[in-house]
């Protein structure tokens, strides 16, 4: 950076500087702008649907049922039941997940064999979903038997999300500063005791954030869903927290959403876009919760 | 475990008499898990390819279906009575022609918001803007499908005067949407992984942050930002329910922005609830499942390859 402060007279400011100097504040401006219409869009759109969805959103909205060939009324049996395919698909997910990262973090040399394993992990993440959607319908349809239902669709969103949680915890377990395993296994430990007692304990809550994100990732996947075990309508008793059971299809909120919009005429006009206000709201308010527990601990961390 | 010191267990594994048989077989139990949940990403990646190819394979040697005609023909009449074709080219160019126009508008916006969120601006707008990647990287497929069906389609009918808002043009705007936190986020990584003593050195020339940036940090970050466009376009490749949604439904290639496509990925969502399961129509579908599968990989894995690249310099 040429010519401030009193030195001008030796630094003489050359016509070229200026250009460069231009050329600067020019990038800046641009490279800003295009950051702001990367911002601009999630504001947009959240007001959007929001504006949209006003008359229709409420506590009613989320408890009561759809009525008349879903043109009216609620999304209750579609809430519930991502409940559902979220809580079995993390409850597959997770302990397969943090198991697996932490083979690839504390076990894992640097050999082909878990070059592959790194390998295969990308590709799993990188799959896309109809894919899974095509794996979950051959696999756990057809050859497993389980039929059309909310456990077929649970595990194919499970294998779908199983890299999700891989990453995060990997990069969680990664941030246990070495010199921690190495004291430890100095006093003895073996290699689990001290996985048990120093790195888990240490990255528990990085761990707890890869989950949540888990969470946000299955609530709304669509494709991997719509052939495995979820339905267009499924009639359940109104605020029933329970109506579901294993072998049952469901309803989902994504695939509500791709219904009421798509398939279904003469629907309501706020309806599809509550729908995906409580879609959108679900996945971001689980989101932020990730981010907000990501910078508190940060702040905590004491190393 | 060996008995290397370092390393933990050490010498005396034999020798251990506080703890009890329970808690030893215990540790075996888990550490056998842990391998088994380590090996599990290799096993669902031959899992999918298997059952995918499973499902696919009888029609390969099925009389009316050429696998030439499937990779080159236009003709898609999967349900016709008298003249069933499966020919995916038109499909296959909606993919890549969808892919294109995204690419080409969200590699621009991607980078150059990378640049601007890694060098630019200062810590604490960097922190919100991460924080606004993470939350758009967030929003779920169908959402950014309902968004151009609804808003975006508007919005091109009222720019453009045509008459259907749902095209090739839609897609892809929203297809680079839903791109640019991953180019961005990627090549924020790649920026970060410059050493500081680049730019230390730039700046002790006297250059600018601008002059560092295009003379210094790009070249030295080329081989991150290739992968984060890769990793892009993996994504664009892959994504089903926007471009469901969002692209029109008609099967041929495309002679302008305004046309309507259908996309590989969109095609299987669409049918594969029309075909009845074991017909040979359901059957290609699949095989068009293991042709996404093919494409994707490649993609991932040069992208992966690009990345160790640098990791090795």
């Amino acid at each position: 950076m040429a010519s401030t402060g009193p030195t001008t007279q030796r630094f003489a400011r050359t016509a070229q500087a200026a250009r460069s100097e231009r050329a600067q504040k020019v990038a800046k401006w641009v490279f800003g702008a295009m950051a702001l219409a990367m911002v601009a869009p999630l504001i947009g759109i959240v007001t959007y649907l929001l504006y949209r969805a006003w008359p229709s959103l409420g506590w009613e909205f989320l408890v009561d049922l759809p009525r008349k060939g879903m043109r009216e009324g609620g999304i209750w049996p579609a809430f519930v039941g991502t409940l559902y395919l979220v809580t079995i698909s993390l409850a597959v997910a997770a302990p397969i997940g943090v198991l697996a990262a932490i083979y690839l973090n504390e076990y894992a040399r640097d050999n082909w064999f878990n070059r592959l394993i790194n390998l295969a992990v990308i590709n799993l993440a990188g799959v896309p979903s109809i894919v899974h959607a095509l794996f979950g319908l051959g696999a756990f349809v057809y050859a497993a038997q389980f039929g059309f239902s909310i456990l077929s669709a649970s595990l194919t969103l499970a294998i779908m999300t199983l890299p999700v949680i891989i990453a995060s915890t990997r990069e969680a377990l990664a941030s246990v500063p070495r010199a921690f395993r190495e004291a430890c296994w100095n006093v003895g430990a073996t290699r689990w005791q001290t996985i048990r007692a120093v790195v888990l304990p240490n990255s528990i809550s990085g761990i707890l954030t890869g989950i949540i994100l888990q969470v946000s990732r299955a609530a709304g996947e669509t494709a991997p869903i719509m052939f495995t075990g979820a339905v267009f309508y499924k009639a359940v008793q109104r605020g029933d927290l329970f109506p579901y059971r294993l072998g049952d299809q469901c309803m989902a909120l994504s695939m509500h959403l791709y219904t009421v919009s798509t398939q279904v005429p003469n629907v309501k006009e706020s309806i599809p876009y509550a729908t995906a206000i409580v879609l959108l709201g679900s996945v971001l308010l689980v989101n932020a919760t990730a981010i907000a527990a990501r910078v508190f601990m940060r702040r905590r961390k004491r190393w | 475990m060996s008995a290397v010191p370092l390393t933990p267990g050490g010498a005396a594994a034999e020798r251990r008499p506080t703890r009890s048989t329970l808690s030893l077989l215990g540790e075996r139990v888990i550490e056998a898990l842990i391998k088994l949940s380590g090996v599990s990403a290799v096993i669902f990646v031959v899992a999918i390819f298997f059952f995918i190819f499973r499902e696919a394979a009888p029609v390969l040697w099925s009389k009316d279906f050429h696998i030439l005609e499937f990779l080159f023909s236009t003709e898609w009449y999967p349900t016709s009575v008298s003249n069933v074709r499966y020919g995916t080219l038109a499909l296959t160019v909606g993919t890549l022609s969808v892919t294109a126009v995204a690419i080409v508008l969200a590699v621009p916006f991607g980078l150059g918001a990378a640049i601007f969120v890694s060098e630019f601006c200062s810590p604490k707008l960097k922190e919100t803007l991460k924080i606004v990647i993470e939350l758009l990287a967030a929003i779920p497929s169908v959402v950014w499908g309902f968004v151009g069906l609804t808003v975006m389609s508007k919005i091109i009918v009222t720019l453009t005067g045509t008459a259907v808002g749902v095209n090739l043009l839609n897609g892809g705007v929203i297809l680079a949407l839903m791109s640019v936190p991953i180019i961005v986020s990627i090549g924020e990584d790649a920026l970060r992984a410059v050493p500081d003593s680049y730019r230390e050195a730039a700046v002790a020339l006297g250059a600018t942050r601008w002059q560092t940036v295009y003379r210094v940090l790009l070249p030295a970050a080329k081989n991150g930002l290739l992968a984060a466009v890769l990793l892009g376009v993996g994504r664009a490749v892959g994504e089903t329910m926007a471009v469901l949604m969002a692209t029109g439904h008609a099967v041929h290639i495309p002679d302008g922005l305004l046309n309507s496509v259908r996309t590989l990925t969109a095609n299987v969502a669409a049918e594969l609830g029309e075909a009845p399961a074991g017909s040979s129509h359901y059957r290609v579908l699949f095989l068009t499942g293991v042709l996404l599968f093919w494409i994707t990989m490649v993609v991932n894995v040069a992208a992966d390859l690009v990345v160790r690249g640098i990791r090795r310099k």
